[in-house]
């Protein structure tokens, strides 16, 4: 058997994936996160409509800095799930098929992601 | 799983993971919009939100689609990672049920108000 001359391993460390790889794999990562999210949600929304105290407690525990960052980070989620999602429609109906321009609307999705993420973040501040 | 499933159980996968992308991209940020635009509230007004039928039905509505849209996204994961048969159909146990769990939580959540 002739020798493989291609790296075979999936060391995450020491592939180096190009732009539209990283789209692919943060779009699975996101999900994943807000798979997670699904249950903290309900269960957040079913507290917050116990009773009028934990309504208040809740509203008291949304001030602190980590939940603040943990909604930031699943909102941000949302957004690039969202635009990456979009995307991927999009390229389901052969549009945008290129090399350039995935790479394009893969950047476009990271862009849109972290633009959306930072107008949350003055929201959640102001 | 189909009957007769083989090489083609992957299609109605495909098209589900599609159509519910499609309702939850509509779905989720008007209820995402309409949930911020309402703050800040106090526990009635909070209450107020979800008191009507049709803001009940919609969030249950899209608590479905978004565990069907999960569960398929999941699914793809774990075929990918989770290589012992043993160990992906037992994820696949926890993810169904982590859903289904958060879906029936929230319909008893939304009758209690009532």
């Amino acid at each position: 058997m002739k020798a493989r001359t291609h790296p075979v391993h999936l060391d995450l460390l020491r592939i180096r994936l190009p732009l539209p790889g990283w789209v692919s794999i943060l779009h699975r990562l996101s999900g994943a996160l807000l798979f997670l999210a699904v249950p903290l949600a309900v269960g957040l929304l079913a507290w917050s409509l116990s009773d009028e105290a934990g309504f208040w407690a809740l509203l008291e525990g949304s001030r602190h800095p980590a939940a603040r960052v943990l909604a930031l980070l699943l909102f941000w989620a949302f957004a690039f799930h969202l635009f990456a999602g979009l995307r991927h429609l999009a390229l389901d109906m052969h549009w945008g098929v290129g090399l350039q321009a995935a790479r394009r609307s893969g950047l476009a999705a990271i862009v849109a992601s972290v633009a959306a993420a930072l107008a949350f973040a003055v929201w959640l501040l102001a | 799983m189909r009957r007769g499933a083989g090489a083609h159980t992957g299609t109605g996968a495909w098209l589900t993971q599609r159509a519910t992308a499609v309702a939850l991209a509509v779905l989720l940020p008007l209820l995402l919009a309409r949930l911020l635009a309402a703050l800040p509230v106090d526990y009635e007004g909070w209450r107020a939100l979800f008191a009507p039928a049709w803001a009940r039905v919609a969030l249950l509505l899209a608590a479905v689609v978004l565990a069907l849209h999960a569960w398929v996204g999941l699914r793809d994961i774990l075929m990918d990672y989770a290589k012992p048969v043993a160990a992906r159909l037992a994820l696949y146990f926890i993810v169904i049920a982590v859903l289904a769990g958060s879906v029936a939580w929230l319909l008893v959540t939304l009758w209690r108000l009532g």
